[in-house]
């Protein structure tokens, strides 16, 4: 074993450049895996975060309402009432955990905070926004029940899911996290060749060596164990290196940067990076000790 | 320990085969010296018994082993059983003396205890005790070849195979070579011997099988030759007996 170990030092030595080409390589790819894993953890956690938070909005008709939805003009007291109660009938209020009235005066307020900076506060009037049930479901993902009992009622102009919102940011997050898969697994397959070929450069500047080798009757085993070690040691250097990054991205970008600009987001920890690096580090090996193997035993025919 | 029978190779894109029919036994403790000019096919018969090669038909069988059958898994312990010499020593060049042949031994996994012992004896038994710790670089071409004997014979083969052993040496040195190999021999390890030097052949009164263009032309037993039978000579003390 000692010998092995030492055939694998010098090897590295002879080829630190190649060695080093193999590092950066499965470096950044398993940093682009990692991020993307870090991402996809982020969106899930966003996800249950803001699902339960999303609410159904049933818009009742106002002044500006169009006529196609609302024909009877602007909602009444008695379609309220039949709304209000319908909400609180058996049917629907078993599956509601809570809703509550928004009155024109609210939204107004509502509107006025939320579009502060833009011209379009100083001209919007209390009456043009609606008047809106909003609703807290005791499982969000059933809001097609509110929507089927309600949408289409007298007075009612729209049955909103915010999770319809939700959906399309969290679609282009995912796009994102996916792009970044994409990418990684590109540059693994590339890190795979890449290992293939120095181990393949590495056996032909020992072929001596291993002529011998093969003439004094080494197993096989040990003739191509070197070179498997050589690029796991390689590649366990890289995913080491790329583990680090991820959880620096972690410590001083995400905590660090993101979690004071965004401070009521439920943002990945310190522990979800951990969770990654041994990932990493087990994928980086055994990318490097299947493509060395591979590459090694098509060059070391006995 | 060598039987071959009916053997044809026929390397691919070739118009004649390297070897055409042959067959050949060889027995414990011969020495056989194979002779023929350049392409006669001694080269592809000697790299059959090695299993660096398989026939194209016929049967190959080495100290027991059908060698066109013998599994991938279990060439390396068959090539253990057999000393190989070449007329270029392929020794390691940034090895010296002792680690060329030691590294023989640790590649096989042999101890570092067995190692420390056998290396010095097998160095004395071809006169290098003296330089084991030189390079090949600074050895003569006749010491080299006497360092790739050592290491040939370090794990005490059954069986050696000289491909052209004093093809790069004068014939002083030669001669010097020869007679390692005879010793070697006369200890009871059987000897194939790939040669050109008409003079050692004539000398040495061994069995000759001569080859050309892939044939067997001539296998006969020099008349006072007798195969060493019993291999009574002992080498621990370095063959002086």
């Amino acid at each position: 074993m000692r010998i092995v170990f030492r055939e694998v030092g010098q090897s590295l030595r002879r080829n630190l450049s190649m060695v080093i080409s193999v590092i950066l390589v499965t470096f950044i790819s398993l940093t682009f895996v990692g991020t993307a894993g870090l991402l996809q953890l982020q969106i899930n956690a966003m996800k249950t975060y803001w699902y339960d938070r999303a609410q159904v909005a049933v818009y009742l008709c106002s002044e500006v309402s169009p006529e196609s939805v609302c024909p009877d003009g602007p909602v009444s007291e008695d379609q309220k009432g039949e709304i209000k109660s319908r909400l609180e009938s058996p049917t629907l209020a078993s599956y509601i955990d809570k809703f509550y009235f928004e009155t024109h005066e609210q939204a107004y307020e509502k509107f006025q905070e939320q579009f502060k900076d833009n011209a379009v506060a100083q001209y919007v009037k209390p009456s043009q926004l609606n008047e809106t049930y909003w609703i807290n479901l005791k499982d969000a993902s059933q809001s097609q029940i509110i929507t089927e009992s309600l949408a289409g009622a007298p007075g009612v102009e729209e049955v909103r899911d915010q999770r319809s919102y939700l959906d399309q940011i969290f679609s282009i997050l995912n796009a994102a996290s996916l792009a970044a898969v994409s990418i990684a697994a590109l540059m693994l397959f590339s890190a795979a060749l890449l290992i293939s070929t120095t181990i393949r450069l590495s056996a032909f500047s020992r072929r001596r060596e291993l002529g011998i080798m093969r003439l004094v009757g080494a197993s096989n085993f040990y003739v191509q164990l070197p070179f498997v070690l050589e690029g796991v040691v390689a590649a366990a250097i890289g995913s080491l290196l790329a583990g680090s990054s991820v959880l620096g991205i972690v410590q001083f970008f995400v905590q660090g940067y993101l979690a004071e600009r965004l401070p009521f987001t439920n943002l990945v920890t310190l522990t979800d990076g951990l969770l990654i690096v041994p990932l990493l580090v087990a994928a980086g090996i055994l990318l490097a000790a299947l493509a060395s193997g591979l590459a090694i035993r098509r060059y070391l025919r006995i | 320990m060598i039987s071959i029978s009916k053997v044809t190779k026929t390397y691919k894109g070739a118009q004649r085969p390297a070897l055409n029919e042959v067959s050949i036994e060889i027995e414990k403790g011969d020495f056989v010296f194979l002779v023929g000019e350049s392409g006669s096919g001694k080269s592809s018969l000697m790299r059959l018994m090695l299993r660096e090669d398989t026939p194209t038909k016929g049967s190959v069988f080495v100290l027991g082993e059908n060698l066109s059958k013998i599994p991938g898994r279990r060439i390396p312990n068959f090539r253990r059983k057999l000393g190989v010499v070449f007329q270029d020593f392929r020794l390691l060049p940034n090895k010296t003396v002792h680690q060329n042949v030691a590294f023989s031994l640790e590649v096989i996994g042999k101890s570092q205890g067995f190692i420390q012992t056998a290396v010095p004896d097998v160095l004395r038994l071809v006169g290098l005790e003296e330089k084991a710790d030189r390079y090949p670089s600074q050895l003569s071409g006749g010491e080299q070849q006497r360092v790739a004997l050592a290491r040939a014979i370090v794990n005490k083969p059954a069986i050696l195979l000289a491909d052209e052993p004093t093809g790069n040496l004068d014939p002083a040195t030669s001669n010097d070579i020869m007679a390692l190999i005879e010793r070697i021999n006369l200890a009871g390890t059987t000897v194939v011997m790939a040669t050109h030097d008409r003079g050692i052949v004539d000398r040495l009164q061994k069995r000759v099988v001569e080859l050309r263009n892939g044939e067997i032309i001539r296998d006969q037993r020099a008349a006072g030759y007798q195969k060493n039978p019993t291999g009574k000579i002992d080498l621990s003390n370095g063959g002086t007996n």
